[in-house]
């Protein structure tokens, strides 16, 4: 081998610029995504040394089977009856109806905007059920099921959606922003990750006033690359904040492939490795590995154990809004190549396997859901949608924006002639 | 009462707000264990424990946006952002998240936080320990923005800001925290014990935001300032011989729009004086409101003395510092407009 010349001049430096798999025209192709199967992904203890549990920030933890059983030991640790799941199932099957019946109404110019969650329904819903009234999450646009499972009437949703006179946030709020602090919902602000580091606050503030609240941040991937993500992870390692710090890794922030946030780093979860944090990685389709991996975190925060991050693999089947357009930047068919299936689905074929479901009941079950949610439509649009029947008052524009409202405010409310 | 720096003034009312209520809590770079660079903060860890005052990594979205999750969860929050120059990576949290959360879930979610930072220039500390960031606190909605400009109502001012419902930026000029500074850097050091409103009450003692302060009463013109500057405008009224009437504003916003425009409308005439920049500083929108509040008043254009539209320089600080000299001389000017 002739050696290398020390004088000699390097190439000159080039940028990477990292590129999805394929692009549209291009044929789908997964096969970089590693899936272990079902079951075989340890569950260590809550109290486990995050030194020792590092392995599962680059695994995925799985526990429905293509068989639609449930197996391994995170299915073990799960204490769930039949009915639990069906009012999960009945959760997601609610939200996707709900997502279906909006996306449709801001078609029709009903509303200016709207965000589904085609694809991502077990995350939120699936979540929700390790929380105890009290808790706070602190939710970005894409988790709804967090109200619905709460039991947040979807009649307000649509209210609030349509920025009619029952809107709770007064017409002053994008559509599908929404809070209800009654229903542990923080108010969705719309700028990205800065509700990560408001939750960490959130339950450092629990801890300090020695309650026994915790609180759940939500962010996706693409929004991990800001700057509060880092903020949110830092204080939260450092203060052992009673928090579930959540990634919906849906591959895509809007065109964006999601290689772009993450960088050279393995997982989103491996994120939290280097502040000590806890971080699992887990099947983001998958309702009851959701729901085990969520009571995991949320039992660590409880037991003052401190944070967890969890990485919740998943695919963003529809687009990032409807201002959206994917078909111009991934392939049409890549969301039917998605290897980890449609949660719903894998659900109900859990229940049937289970013997408690069958195709018949689902499709009733559907069209219940549906004929509800389409009376309740008909009601929020009886009182107005947004170009059309009744709206909050202009004065509500003024209101809130102090406390009292302070005589500058006052004055151009009169000078409004509100 | 007791003779109190701005220092002690403001670690008072912090320790007084610990002491009344379990809910506040103050936090921060260097803010626990040290009690802060400027020394704020001392002593509060030993006397309250390190869960109501503690060190903070260096991030001041993190201060900011952690402080506004505790604000919605109940408790009351006081953050330090150890310099002014420090706050814009949590501009987002304070612009996008504590000025809109009542607003946005329409009163479900409130942020009664306090956000102090030391202000203005004065020491030296070149482009990074000096700036006047004002503006851009008042221009956004949902915020009130406070200056103190001496011990009694630093106090004062901070415990009503600590008893708002809603967010308040606390501006401390640094440059006043050991003395008043008339802006005669080239004369010795002035303490406050000699100065009457370094008279601080003792225990419970407010100043409600949205009210100015006459700290001179005059004739010949009005002359609204705040901070640093209240001290300096008065230095250069005593010099220029002119009968300046000095308002002393402590809150920009809410505005006391009442004793502004009394002034102004007794003496026909306006100067609008503050440390930071000029173009589209608060002062922009002191004199838009005078002009339409006191047009048919004025007997002379409003005048704006102000820092020179620079970054704020190291070794040209008194060239850029709008010192006694250039407020007198524009003080005579604007009296003899006809």
């Amino acid at each position: 081998m002739p050696a290398t010349d020390p004088d000699a001049p390097l190439p000159p430096l080039s940028l990477t610029v990292p590129e999805p798999e394929v692009r549209p025209g291009g044929q789908p192709d997964f096969s970089h995504v590693v899936i272990p199967r079902a079951g075989t992904v340890r569950r260590p203890e809550v109290d486990a040394d995050p030194e020792a549990i590092r392995d599962l920030a680059f695994t995925i933890i799985r526990v429905l089977n293509r068989e639609g059983e449930a197996v391994g030991p995170w299915a073990e640790a799960l204490d769930q009856t039949p009915e639990d799941l069906l009012t999960g199932l009945r959760h997601m099957m609610t939200l996707r109806i709900y997502d279906a019946r909006m996306l449709n109404a801001q078609r029709q110019q009903k509303t200016s905007f709207y965000m589904q969650h085609l694809g991502e329904e077990a995350i939120s819903c699936g979540f929700q059920r390790a929380l105890a009234p009290g808790d706070m999450n602190f939710p970005t646009y894409r988790q709804a099921g967090l109200l619905i499972a709460a039991g947040y009437p979807v009649s307000l949703m649509m209210n609030q959606v349509f920025g009619n006179a029952e809107d709770p946030m007064r017409g002053r709020q994008l559509p599908v922003m929404y809070s209800s602090k009654e229903h542990g919902f923080f108010t969705i602000s719309g700028n990205l990750a800065t509700q990560y580091i408001q939750a960490v606050g959130w339950a450092m503030a629990s801890a300090i006033s020695g309650d026994r609240r915790i609180a759940a941040a939500w962010i996706g991937d693409g929004s991990t690359a800001e700057s509060d993500f880092h903020a949110a992870l830092v204080f939260a390692s450092t203060y052992k904040a009673p928090v579930v710090l959540n990634v919906v890794n849906n591959q895509w922030a809007i065109s964006t492939f999601q290689g772009i946030a993450r960088g050279g780093s393995g997982t989103f979860a491996a994120r939290g490795l280097g502040f000590g944090i806890p971080s699992l990685r887990v099947d983001g389709n998958d309702y009851l590995a959701v729901m085990a991996v969520a009571r995991w975190a949320a039992e660590r925060a409880r037991r003052n154990l401190g944070p967890t991050m969890i990485e919740y693999v998943t695919y963003r089947a529809g687009g990032h809004s409807t201002s959206d357009d994917p078909s111009a930047y991934r392939p049409a068919e890549e969301s039917n190549a998605w290897p980890l299936g449609d949660p719903i689905l894998r659900l109900k074929n859990h229940l049937i396997a289970l013997g408690v479901w069958s195709d018949e009941r689902h499709a009733q079950t559907e069209a219940e859901i549906l004929a509800t949610i389409t009376a309740e439509q008909k009601r929020a649009e009886a009182i107005g949608t947004l170009h059309h029947g009744q709206h909050p008052s202009h004065a509500d524009m003024f209101r809130d924006v102090y406390a009292e409202m302070p005589p500058h405010l006052l004055k151009q409310r009169h000078e409004a002639g509100f | 009462m007791a003779r109190m720096t701005m220092i002690e003034a403001i670690r008072d009312a912090l320790d007084v707000a610990m002491g009344q209520d379990p809910g506040v809590v103050v936090f921060g770079e260097d803010v626990g264990y040290f009690g802060g660079v400027f020394r704020c903060t001392a002593g509060l860890q030993a006397k309250y424990g390190k869960t109501r005052c503690f060190d903070t990594p260096i991030n001041e979205s993190g201060i900011v946006g952690a402080g506004i999750g505790m604000a919605a969860y109940g408790l009351k929050p006081v953050v330090e952002i150890q310099f002014a120059d420090y706050v814009y990576p949590a501009y987002d949290q304070i612009v996008s998240e504590a000025a809109r959360l009542r607003y946005r879930s329409a009163g479900q979610f409130t942020c009664p936080m306090v956000i102090r930072m030391p202000t203005g220039g004065g020491i030296f500390g070149g482009q990074t320990h000096s700036q006047s960031p004002e503006a851009l606190f008042t221009h956004v909605t949902g915020l009130k923005t406070v200056v103190p400009s001496n011990p009694q109502d630093a106090k004062g001012l901070l415990l009503s800001a600590i008893a708002d419902p809603d967010p308040v930026i606390f501006l401390e000029p640094k440059r006043l925290y050991n003395g008043p500074f008339d802006g005669h850097h080239d004369r010795p050091v002035a303490p406050w014990k000699t100065h009457e409103l370094a008279e601080v009450p003792e225990g419970v003692h407010t100043v409600p935001l949205g009210r100015a302060a006459l700290r001179r009463a005059g004739q010949a013109v009005t002359v609204l300032t705040y901070g640093t500057m209240v001290h300096v405008a008065l230095a250069a009224t005593a010099e220029s011989g002119v009968d300046a009437e000095v308002i002393d504003l402590r809150t920009l916003l809410p505005l006391d729009m009442e004793t502004i425009v009394t002034s102004v409308r007794k003496t026909g005439r306006c100067m609008v004086l503050h440390e930071a920049t000029l173009t589209s500083g608060f002062g922009a929108e002191l004199a838009a409101l005078v002009q339409a509040e006191c047009f048919w008043h004025l007997e002379a254009p409003i005048r704006r003395v102000t820092g020179w539209d620079t970054p704020y320089p190291h070794t040209h600080e008194w060239s850029y510092f709008p010192g006694p000299a250039r407020v007198a001389e524009a003080l005579r000017q604007l009296v003899e407009v006809d």
